[in-house]
């Protein structure tokens, strides 16, 4: 028994010394002026892979003292999960091109992130690139923590052949209004053209929500993003109008409840899906498709349509002891030449104010991707508040029990998360 | 002196993860970078409360409840019975040893691949069901999502179950069933008072393991319901400590699940002690 008191004591002990030697270590100098060797972690597509290297090759070869080391961002089950384990354990790159603008409030809380708006030119440079857009990735103590890169607006995409099997007119789909968009699904499934006319994934993951909800109540509101001022804007009737419609997809059968295991548009399972100008390249050989702007209730012209922007962009890790020349990288690989590479090879729309003017060749040449980059224009961001990712799974949880499954009212399921969501949004 | 080395181990990989998660769960507490100093005050219970009183956490532990309910006896009766077959003179042993084996070894994220294809709402389990197949399809049915994962895990941990009952029923002597037979005792009357009490050591050592493996369901309600749905029928408490520590930024509320994870676990192994005698 003493034995056993000893081996207790001494365990407990030993684990005390361990938990007491897990403190903070103090903070870092001010690196902001400093230079030299750098390392960044970019997408693990292969479209940004080739973007990404020629982008690092460029930069080397005119600073063989400041060499950057560019890798894939490691493997994890989200980009975001991995650069927070990577912050708190204090081992994150310089620069990682694919940060989602919903973790920097956590990323920024966990301090993280270094404020671009510290660099002489850094609060300039974003705004003079990116324009009147570039405010909604501003975060609440008025600095920039993320240089707004790429935007991928999402566009509803049609696959026409099977618009045609269900006699539908595959050039001029009718997909503008709720009521439209309704008929036009019940044509798809009734006729048994597809098994869905839509399948968004129906997860209860909090990111889920941007592919099915936000889009429609950006192009509902004109613009308004889920949370304005503090006060959350989706119990509104435009976010109920947009619940609404929905419901009505799933009550009806025309989105499935259940999850598709795999691309269900790819696969033609789906006749349309919500998807980012990334989908040319990934469907183009395979389906014959066509590009709509999300419905709204009363039908709005493509040229007013908003959409969701599904941006990623750069951040500055506050582990990078050489800031300048992070700092100068960044601002190369956003340059109007390395925006035309990124353009070229991946399809994404970099978030700049010129965009349609300045690659107007590229347009003219890449027609199928002129109605995406006109939508850029339209696009609204997550909301850059405290609690972000817990706003946005209160809202799915709700979203889930109302529309999804039809065991709430979406107007009481709305009101109880806008109830949470505005305590999460004042940060407590 | 000897066991100094164990006492490290055990202080490294048990007791100092334990102890530091009982820290965080009184603490308002988040993850920071190293050198990045912020007030963590302690909190005490606050943490509890708000674990307590949030409807999605009392959820996920009633699902894991309904979950253990199927699996445990699921897992003890069906291993028990399948191991007793395979321990007796079966043609094919080998080969039927080797099969239960299989999903036990096989890689989680195959498996379910196959599961998710058996019971979708197209899938080979509804066209044999035809017209009394359920609406929704099985995983997203919130009455039958969570008895459905209990049923595969007892399917795809069985085999390490059977084994553990295969060992033990090495160790009940011969002598035994032939006392059973010479009182006139039938194939099942003998399984029945000679092989069950036999091999109650192992039952205990299964009821255990099983009741803690499933307690810490995550992967499948991850995988097979799509993060616990539908509509958090099948959320179990780790999978919603992972959406409050790792995705949402809340260790300190993910902490107080934990803890009282561990506690109710603890709670019903000492019932498991209990109940099978071990006292």
């Amino acid at each position: 028994m003493r034995k056993i008191i000893t081996t207790v004591a001494a365990t407990a002990a030993a684990a005390l010394f361990l938990a007491a030697c897990g403190g903070d270590e103090g903070a870092g100098a001010d690196a902001t002026e400093a230079r030299g060797p750098i390392q960044i972690w970019y997408s693990n597509n292969a479209a940004e892979i080739e973007w990404g290297e020629a982008m690092v090759e460029a930069w080397n070869a005119d600073h063989p003292d400041e060499q950057v080391t560019a890798q894939e961002i490691p493997a994890g089950s989200s980009s975001e999960e991995v650069i927070g384990a990577a912050i708190t354990a204090g081992n994150t790159p310089c620069l990682i091109f694919n940060t989602s603008p919903a973790a920097i409030p956590q990323f920024q809380k966990a301090g993280g992130l270094v404020p671009l708006s510290d660099f002489e030119d850094g609060a300039s440079y974003i705004e003079a690139r990116t324009g009147d857009v570039a405010e909604q990735y501003k975060s609440e103590d008025g600095s920039y923590y993320q240089l707004p890169w790429k935007s991928n607006p999402v566009m509803i995409f049609y696959n026409k052949d099977m618009f045609a099997a269900a006699g539908l007119d595959p050039e001029a789909p009718s997909l503008a209004t709720y009521d439209e968009f309704l008929e036009t699904s019940r044509m798809l499934v009734e006729s048994e053209a597809a098994v869905a006319a839509i399948w968004p994934s129906p997860g209860g993951e909090f990111f889920q929500p941007w592919f099915d909800f936000y889009p429609l109540f950006a192009a509902e509101t004109g613009g308004t993003q889920m949370i304005e001022d503090g006060e959350p804007q989706f119990s509104s009737e435009a976010g109920l109008a947009v619940a609404e419609f929905w419901e009505t997809m799933y009550a009806e059968g025309l989105s499935q409840q259940e999850a598709y295991n795999g691309d269900a548009f790819g696969d033609a399972q789906s006749a349309m899906s919500i998807v980012g100008p990334w989908a040319i390249a990934a469907y183009d050989e395979t389906l014959n498709w066509g590009a709509v702007p999300v419905p709204t209730s009363a039908g709005t012209s493509a040229e007013e349509t908003w959409s969701f922007s599904d941006a990623k962009n750069v951040a500055m890790y506050s582990s990078c002891e050489n800031r300048a020349t992070a700092w100068d990288v960044m601002k190369l690989a956003t340059s109007e030449d390395q925006d035309a590479a990124l353009l070229e090879l991946t399809g994404q729309m970099p978030l700049r104010t010129d965009l349609t003017t300045t690659y107007a060749d590229y347009f003219a040449a890449n027609p199928a991707y002129e109605a995406f980059a006109d939508q850029a224009a339209r696009t609204v961001e997550v909301p850059n508040v405290p609690n972000s990712v817990q706003i946005w799974q209160e809202f799915r949880d709700a979203w889930t029990a109302s529309v999804i499954f039809g065991e709430e009212e979406p107007a009481a399921a709305f009101e109880a998360a806008a109830a949470s969501a505005a305590d999460l949004a004042a940060g407590s | 002196m000897f066991i100094l080395p164990y006492a490290i181990f055990l202080a490294l990989i048990f007791a100092y993860p334990l102890i530091q998660a009982v820290w965080i769960s009184t603490h308002d507490f988040f993850f920071t970078a190293p050198g990045v100093s912020v007030p963590k005050p302690l909190v005490g219970f606050d943490n509890f409360a708000t674990v307590l009183s949030d409807p999605d956490v009392r959820r996920s532990f009633l699902n894991i409840a309904i979950f253990l309910v199927i699996n445990v006896p699921l897992t003890v009766l069906i291993a028990l019975v399948l191991a007793s077959a395979l321990n007796g003179a079966l043609r094919g042993r080998t080969f039927f040893r080797t099969a239960f084996f299989v999903p036990y070894v096989a890689a989680s994220v195959a498996v379910v691949g196959v599961w998710l294809w058996l019971f979708s709402s197209n899938g080979l389990v509804n066209t044999l069901l035809g017209p009394l197949a359920p609406d929704p399809a099985w995983l997203v049915n919130s009455a039958f999502a969570m008895p459905l994962i209990a049923v595969y895990v007892t399917w795809k941990q069985l085999g390490f179950f059977i084994l553990l009952y295969l060992a033990a029923l090495q160790a009940v002597p011969k002598e035994r069933y032939e006392s059973a037979a010479v009182d006139g005792a039938g194939a099942v009357r003998s399984w029945w008072s000679v092989t069950v009490p036999g091999v109650r050591p192992a039952t205990f050592l299964v009821l255990l393991l099983a009741t803690i493996t499933g307690a810490n369901l995550f992967t499948e309600p991850y995988l097979l319901t799509g993060g616990g749905g539908p509509n958090g029928a099948s959320m179990s408490p780790v999978l919603l400590m992972y959406q409050k520590g790792i995705e949402q930024g809340q260790p300190d509320v993910a902490a107080a699940i934990g803890v009282v994870l561990i506690l109710g676990v603890l709670l019903l192994s000492l019932g498991i002690r209990r109940a099978t005698g071990r006292d």
